[in-house]
């Protein structure tokens, strides 16, 4: 791409600069000796042509919609549909869930994603002596369909796309969508949609699991082979970074972990349900945290693409285009928000944001500024939306497609991501995968390393959080509203849930669930069995208790 | 002989996983020259209190960021009292509320960590506020 003749230009005239600011920093020193990204990666004072000379247009940037996708999977960009704007939400019961997803779609949103309480996450019902305290919490309780109807009436599920952030019930929560629009007389090749259902990152970094990694990849590969078969617009996974980040990881450690997990998926559909690769890859999805680093995490997206449709044309021999198109959502980084100073967080989402618009996200989560205290208000998650809907309608940055392409910075920064990001998934596959690299607590201790690194250096001021360690405000008083779920959700969910067990046909429930114990038992594929048994009425528990029984239980090995 | 180091058992109490604050601080901990148990996530109070009495420690340290705080912290606390092993201080740290501080003290929490404490601030708090137990 670079010519020689440029190369030899540009040396020289570095060489100049280079003695240009050598004398100027022997009279004025840096302000610092060493300037790093937020995950302490180097970064020169300039970069040129020099710096991307080993690169060959058609083979590493090409055009969007061209492998290896650099540039974006879609050939037309945002001018003909802006990225989903989707705010993550759920709180207290299934009602109030519904009333504040009707407010987001009233306020502009465009698709919907779903927040579940703890209990639900670990497949407890609010009965459980294990879901005291947590109940409506940190997102909604579901326990039996009967809610999940409530929480999606009046949505339009055959317009409106529903992502839903779940895990070891993932089976479960699925089964019931899939019933309620059953119900709704819509067909299943009409609904589209997301569920977590990304085992992998569970034990690396976010700690809601249930059953031994093995297991539990194998109903993923259930979910991946069902929606292949009859939810063909479903994304029956979304392989997430976001977690692995902020669990306190650098950002090639996300970006590697996360594509690596990808991989494990594919090897274990295609060998244990025997689907070719392009059945079923053009539905697996990808989910990025992006950090306050603004280049670093442009670099970071720009970069998954390019090593996704690498590994699964060349790892995998996929050769239909949706198969090596990375498609992913975003949210802006929870951990870079401060619960000093408060409104800074708006600052600091909005670069965040715009980083991952430049990197090409499909979709977006932006946090709001009172989520490092409390579930957000209403007010909050509305100053959040309108900072997509200004990014995407007012900044002019969504006109042009990837307009960072072919900076000597932004390439040689996404060069480096891959490389290195290639030297951890190398190393995974030397150690016999990514379930085999958990059991040996690798990602998990390399995360712990970069966030202990990470928290001294914010100790020690080598790292900058405003308000935390740098312009702070002595007895400041944060006066925001803080928002508090009522513990009255909990006595209201305990009722609701006595009373859908008093009314429903126990034999019924009894048999549905020795249907899933017997697939379970005999390898088949579980959805089938879990949609029957959510329609009479089963609850996440039970059906999660089928699955602990079967497979065991993963304890927390509490690696740090 | 040697003076008995602090010890000190970490945990998580409820559902909630994230562990990044207390496995940072089992570190940190550590490196101070405490001697630390982490029990990793998914606690439950009763199973808290039977490993804080067995293993004989000096300072339970309690995370929590998924708002259950109110509940599962005083339940720690609550048994530890119950079994005669009050003698064992508690103290708690993550996404707590100014307006649960006050009641997270009046039943028994030592001290309260939110985000954005220091790791030295915390080492000096044991330091100065815990002494091993004879």
């Amino acid at each position: 791409m670079i010519n020689e003749e440029l190369v030899n230009k540009s040396s020289l005239l570095r060489q100049k600069w280079e003695d240009e600011v050598k004398k100027i920093v022997a009279k004025h020193p840096d302000q610092k000796e060493s300037w790093t990204t937020v995950s302490d990666l180097g970064i020169k004072r300039i970069y040129g042509p020099e710096d991307i000379k080993e690169m060959d247009f058609e083979r590493d940037i090409a055009y969007p919609g061209q492998y290896p996708y650099l540039r974006g999977c879609q050939p037309s960009g945002y001018r003909g549909k802006y990225w989903t704007f989707r705010m993550f939400s759920g709180m207290g019961t299934a009602v109030e869930t519904n009333k504040r997803w009707k407010y987001l779609l009233a306020t502009g949103q465009t698709g919907l994603s779903t927040a579940f309480d703890f209990p639900t996450l670990m497949g407890y019902d609010t009965d459980s002596p294990k879901a005291r305290g947590e109940c409506g919490k940190v997102g909604v309780a579901i326990d039996t369909i009967d809610d999940f109807r409530d929480l999606i009436s009046g949505i339009p599920l055959d317009k409106i796309t529903t992502s839903m952030t779940i895990n070891p019930p993932a089976t479960i929560l699925w089964a019931m969508y899939i019933a309620c629009a059953q119900e709704q007389g819509i067909s299943l090749n009409k609904i589209g949609g997301t569920i977590q259902n990304d085992m992998l990152k569970e034990f690396i970094a976010q700690k809601t699991f249930m059953c031994p990694p093995e297991p539990s990849v194998k109903l993923i590969s259930d979910t991946i082979e069902f929606g292949t078969k009859y939810v063909p617009k479903w994304n029956t996974v979304s392989i997430s970074g976001y977690h692995i980040r902020e669990a306190g990881s650098t950002a090639v450690q996300e970006l590697a972990f996360t594509l690596r997990d990808g991989m494990e998926y594919v090897e274990d559909v295609i060998r244990r349900k025997g689907l070719q690769v392009d059945e079923f890859a053009p539905r697996l999805s990808f989910f990025f945290n992006s950090h306050i680093d603004f280049f670093e995490e442009i670099a970071k997206l720009r970069a998954a693409r390019r090593i996704w449709a690498k590994a699964m044309r060349e790892r995998y021999g996929a050769q239909d285009p949706r198969s090596l198109w990375m498609r992913f959502h975003t949210q802006t980084a929870g951990c870079s928000l401060t619960a000093q100073q408060p409104y800074n967080n708006v600052v600091r989402t909005a670069i965040e944001a715009l980083a991952g618009v430049l990197g090409g996200t499909q979709s977006l989560h932006t946090n709001s500024l009172d989520e490092v205290l409390c579930l957000p208000s209403d007010h909050a998650v509305q100053i959040a939306l309108r900072t997509q809907q200004i990014i995407a309608e007012e900044t002019g940055v969504a006109s042009t497609i990837d307009p960072l392409a072919g900076s000597y910075f932004v390439e040689a920064l996404t060069n480096e991501m891959e490389e290195k990001a290639w030297e951890y998934i190398h190393k995974i596959d030397d150690m016999g995968g990514m379930v085999a690299a958990i059991e040996q607590g690798f990602p998990q201790l390399e995360i712990s390393d970069a966030s202990y690194k990470f928290q001294k250096q914010i100790d020690a001021q080598e790292k900058v959080m405003i308000g935390v360690n740098k312009y702070v405000q002595e007895d400041e008083k944060i006066d925001i509203p803080i928002v508090e779920i009522n513990d009255s959700v909990e006595a209201e969910q305990l009722n609701r849930l006595a009373e859908v067990k008093r009314k429903r046909d126990g034999r019924k429930v009894a048999e549905t669930l020795k249907d899933i114990e017997a697939a379970c038992k005999k390898g088949e594929n579980v959805m089938p069995y879990c949609i029957e048994a959510v329609k009479n009425y089963a609850t996440v528990q039970e059906i999660c208790d089928v699955y602990r029984g079967v497979f065991g239980e993963y304890r927390d090995p509490g690696i740090y | 002989m040697a003076e008995r180091k602090i010890r000190i058992l970490l945990s998580k109490p409820g559902l909630d996983g994230h562990d990044r604050g207390a496995k940072v601080l089992a570190r940190c901990f550590r490196d101070a020259g405490f001697e630390v148990i982490y029990t990793g996530c998914h606690q439950t109070p009763e199973q808290i209190a039977a490993a804080a009495i067995q293993e004989d420690v000096d300072l339970v340290g309690l995370s929590c960021l998924s708002g259950a705080h109110k509940y599962l912290f005083p339940q720690v606390v609550n048994l530890l009292k119950a079994e005669g092993a009050d003698d064992i201080c508690v103290i708690g740290g993550g996404i707590i509320p100014e307006q649960d501080m006050q009641p997270l003290y009046d039943a028994g929490l030592k001290a309260l960590f939110t985000p954005g404490a220091k790791l030295d601030s915390l080492v000096e708090w044991i330091n100065t506020n815990v002494t091993p137990r004879a």
